[in-house]
């Protein structure tokens, strides 16, 4: 039979989430031994317009160039693979699109004549269909393999989408949020990092964007009765997916000082 | 066979030794994240020194006090669960071989474990997990392993966290049974009794001497003051009104509205028995493992049937929860699924009281009753 | 101990097309001994391995000339694969779990199956035993609702049990713009007016999609069936099949290990609350 073949597009991103493939060690090796690679920027493959099985699209639709891109990407794939958060939600980039950013630009750039971005930054599936996401910033490399493996079977693979609490408890380890009022939002946040910061005692940061049925509302109350300002509790909420619609909703509930929630 | 006695503080490292030198892994309580927590100890010096716990909904904090008792805190993060339905447990194996599959069974070897400082509400707790993984038609062999090797030595309550409630539920703060040893602690030592003929066994090699009566005296006393809870269920058995509330879901969109549905209630109470079942393969194939983790009725996949999710709202999720705990394991296993240690309480991210919550529902039921 | 957690290896040694969307595999354990021992009782559900993949629950249609067989419908990552098996694929089997239904408490009354979609799968063996000895039984009404015509599974069997002595087969297509010859247009449920029995001395026995079941739990206590000869068999998110998951709890019953198949006042107060 012949291999599948895969391309890794990137978009607007930091290749994060490239280089988790490239760090898989001795599953890279794997990798190449069962599908054929036709793209891949950051391993030195340049075919960007090659005919694939799965497309792993990396990045947020976030220039007129990315929007020409993607629409290629899905006409030359079988199936798509958004990664990361960029690609799932428009990362950390989507800060644009609940801040009036435009000042930003000038501010930065000595020239800003050259830049060409669109207004908003825009996750994948809002342009194309995408066939699977991978959430994450970047993405687990046990989720990509597993993901790999299922698609090789032949079957969409099982992502979770519960809370980070629940592999926080499995890995054994205490609520931050309990134990230090420690602003974490694993409650809202979509499983999959394995609780990696609260495994060094620190919050989540939303890296794997929302999680199924986020009570943003309930968390938010919370964090801001532990003495939390709002300002900080709805910053908490769009670090890494600010597009995600859910983070959206919860910043601009908290973002309102405090003192005008007040009657 | 002596089965009561004075061990002095100091002693305690013998019965480390004792155990270790029979083969024991001695599992017990140390500070580790801010919280105690039982972990794989090699000496008594890990034990939590002075120690006293302050829980609180949503809160949890430790305070070093003066003094030198090891048992003086009232909770630990997870009691006993994670120990015997461990939080991931590989369940089978399968392979491709030639001519087909061949599918192999997990087996462990799981060292001879004993747990010091295991409290009243947890005992309860492994009963409940003990009915539900090994009295059935189909035991666990994994649990059953875990639970073969275990030796246990348990401590009476001298205080209760704000967020204890075990005297309603019949389950403490003195311990009510399943344990090998148990113990009382004072600043000089403790009362040790043997509850099993490896307790007694265990007790005949401890440097101990006879018993103060001083000692059994204060003990009691303060047992008797950790009697003195902050918090009750309103009685053992709550199915009357539980069902009532359960053919309303009005009365429980309250409580909808600040769950978050994270599940984390769940995983610390010592008796939601809940897994689910992983299909988990190396990359290359060739091989794939089933994996069994902690589940709880709070993820949509719990109740998902073809195509949709059967519990979808949080409505439909907290009172499943709920009723489940405090009613429905009536039925299923003839008592409260509740052992009032109030983790539940504790490590809800947003502080949501179970006890406040039936005492509003039972409330809110009666008030809809016809008044006569 | 007996490991609950293992399965057997099984073989595909046929597999039947009857719809585009469902297959009938029929099953051999690779193992001899164990194949000759494997004995089901009519309502009873295997758990289905396939590498890599996972496990389902499916019901066992029936044991036939030696082999195991299971009517599966495409509708899952699993399932779809299931269906897609050919002769000669390996997989794995653990069973038979639950318990079965009722038909030796049933002789000597009116026997009326009620199925829909599916549900005719669970009791396809129960009706085949039943006719096989048919002296034992009194009335025998088979029921069972389709969306179109050419959904039905097994029209011959149908046809064939219209010829048994003293047996009403009635048939409903929902979304047919006309009724077929000798059928009803519209759910199964309307079916209950029609179908003849004795309403004070038999034994109903239902399988399928939750809102039908509830449907014909209203229309039979509307024709004076008492629901205490009502028995269903029900669906839940069943991971373990031996009682320890948890996930198929319904209020009280784990339904692997109390079930599949309940006496509707056992189920009654849970199955019409929503959420449970």
């Amino acid at each position: 039979m012949a291999k599948a073949s895969v391309a890794v597009h990137k978009l607007t991103s930091c290749s994060g989430c490239q280089s988790v493939i490239l760090n898989m060690g001795d599953n890279l090796l794997k990798l190449i031994e069962l599908v054929d690679i036709r793209h891949f920027i950051e391993a030195g493959v340049n075919a960007p317009d090659a005919q694939v099985d799965v497309a792993f699209v990396e990045g947020s639709i976030s220039t007129h160039e990315d929007e020409e891109r993607i629409k290629r990407v899905r006409e030359q794939s079988r199936f798509v693979v958004a990664i990361g958060a960029c690609a799932c939600s428009g990362g950390v980039q989507a800060l644009r699109n609940v801040k009036d950013s435009a000042h930003w630009a000038s501010a930065v750039y000595a020239d800003p004549g050259y830049l060409d971005s669109l207004a908003d930054s825009s996750p994948v599936a809002e342009l194309i269909k995408v066939d699977l996401e991978l959430w994450g910033c970047p993405i687990s490399e046990r989720q990509l393999i597993a993901a790999i493996r299922a698609l090789l079977h032949g079957v969409a693979p099982v992502l979770p989408t519960e809370k980070v609490c629940q592999e926080c408890k499995r890995a054994g380890q205490v609520c931050v949020l309990v134990s230090q009022a420690s602003p974490c939002m694993g409650p809202v946040t979509r499983a999959g990092c394995g609780a990696l910061c609260p495994s060094f005692g620190a919050p989540c940061y939303t890296c794997f964007g929302p999680s199924e049925q986020p009570n943003c509302d309930a968390l938010g109350e919370r964090l801001v009765g532990l003495g939390i300002p709002a300002q900080q509790v709805a910053e908490r909420f769009v670090s890494i997916s600010a597009g995600a619609k859910p983070f959206q909703r919860a910043w601009a509930r908290w973002r309102i000082p405090v003192k005008e929630l007040e009657p | 066979m002596q089965q009561s006695a004075f061990l002095p503080h100091q002693a305690l490292a013998q019965l480390f030794d004792v155990l270790q030198r029979d083969g024991y892994t001695v599992v017990g309580p140390t500070a580790e994240q801010g919280a105690i927590l039982y972990r794989q100890l090699d000496s008594v010096d890990q034990l939590p020194v002075g120690l006293v716990d302050h829980q609180a909904p949503g809160r949890y904090r430790l305070e070093q006090q003066a003094h030198g008792r090891y048992f003086d805190w009232v909770g630990t993060a997870q009691g006993l669960k994670p120990w015997l339905f461990t939080p991931e447990q590989p369940l089978m194996v399968a392979r491709e071989v030639e001519g087909g599959l061949r599918f192999e069974s997990v087996h462990e070897n799981v060292p001879p474990t004993a747990v010091i400082g295991v409290r009243g509400c947890d005992l309860a707790a492994l009963a409940l997990q003990d009915k539900h993984f090994l009295q059935g038609e189909y035991p666990d062999p994994h649990y059953s392993t875990r639970r073969e090797q275990l030796l246990l030595i348990a401590v009476n309550c001298h205080r209760s966290a704000a967020t204890c409630f075990c005297v309603s539920t019949g389950d403490g703060p003195e311990v009510t049974g399943g344990a090998d040893m148990v113990l009382d602690e004072l600043d000089q030592g403790f009362w040790v009794r043997a509850t099993s003929p490896r307790g007694s066994a265990l007790l005949a090699r401890l440097p101990t001497r006879p018993l103060p009566g001083w000692h059994k005296r204060r003990s009691k006393t303060l047992r008797k003051r950790a009697r003195v809870q902050q918090r009750a269920l309103p009685s053992r058995d709550l199915r009357t009104p539980l069902y009532q509330a359960r053919d309303d879901e009005t009365l429980w969109q309250s409580v909808a509205d600040r769950c978050l549905t994270c599940g984390n209630c769940a995983a610390v109470c010592p008796t939601c028995f809940c897994s689910r079942v992983d299909e988990e393969s190396p990359l290359d194939g060739g091989q794939s493992t089933q994996v069994r983790r902690w589940d709880t009725c709070f993820n949509d996949e719990h109740s998902y049937l073809v195509g949709h999710v059967v519990r979808k709202s949080a409505v439909h999720k907290y009172r499943q929860w709920l009723t489940h705990k405090l009613a429905i394991w009536h039925d299923q296993y003839d008592r409260s699924g509740c052992t009032g240690c109030g983790r539940c309480i504790t490590w809800c991210p947003v502080g949501i009281d179970i006890v406040e919550e039936v005492q509003r529902l039972c409330t809110e039921v009666k008030a809809q009753e016809p008044h006569e | 101990m007996n490991d609950p957690w293992l399965p057997q290896q099984a073989v595909v040694m046929e597999k039947v097309m009857e719809t585009p969307d469902v297959a009938t595999l029929s099953l051999k354990l690779a193992d001899t001994a164990a194949h000759q021992r494997f004995r089901f009782d009519c309502g009873q559900f295997n758990m289905l391995y396939l590498f890599g993949l996972g496990e389902v629950p499916i019901s066992i249609m029936d044991l036939r000339q030696g082999l195991v067989q299971h009517t599966i419908r495409a509708v899952g990552r699993i399932s779809r694969k299931l269906v897609a098996l050919e002769p000669g694929a390996n997989l794995g089997l653990r069973g038979p779990f639950g318990n079965s239904w009722p038909i030796e408490e049933a002789r000597g009354r009116d026997l009326v199956f009620i199925t829909a979609g599916l549900g005719c799968a669970p009791v396809i063996a129960a009706i085949r035993r039943v006719i096989a000895a048919r002296p034992d039984y009194r009335r025998l009404v088979i029921m069972q609702g389709v969306k179109h015509r050419e959904d039905l599974l097994w029209q011959e069997q149908y046809e064939r049990w219209r010829e048994v002595p003293d047996c009403q087969v009635l048939l409903a297509a929902s979304e047919e713009k006309q009724a077929p010859f000798a059928w009803s247009l519209g759910m199964v449920t309307t079916l209950i007016d029609k179908a003849r029995f004795d309403v004070n001395n038999c034994t109903v026995m239902m399988c399928g999609p939750e809102p039908m079941i509830r449907a014909s739990m209203h229309g039979l206590e509307a024709v004076g069936v008492g629901l205490e000869n009502c028995f269903v068999s029900l669906e839940r998110n069943m991971q373990c099949a031996v009682g320890l998951c948890g996930h198929c709890q319904m209020g009280t019953p784990f339904i692997c290990r109390e079930g599949p198949i309940f006496r509707v006042p056992d189920i009654r107060q849970w199955f019409l609350l929503e959420g449970y």
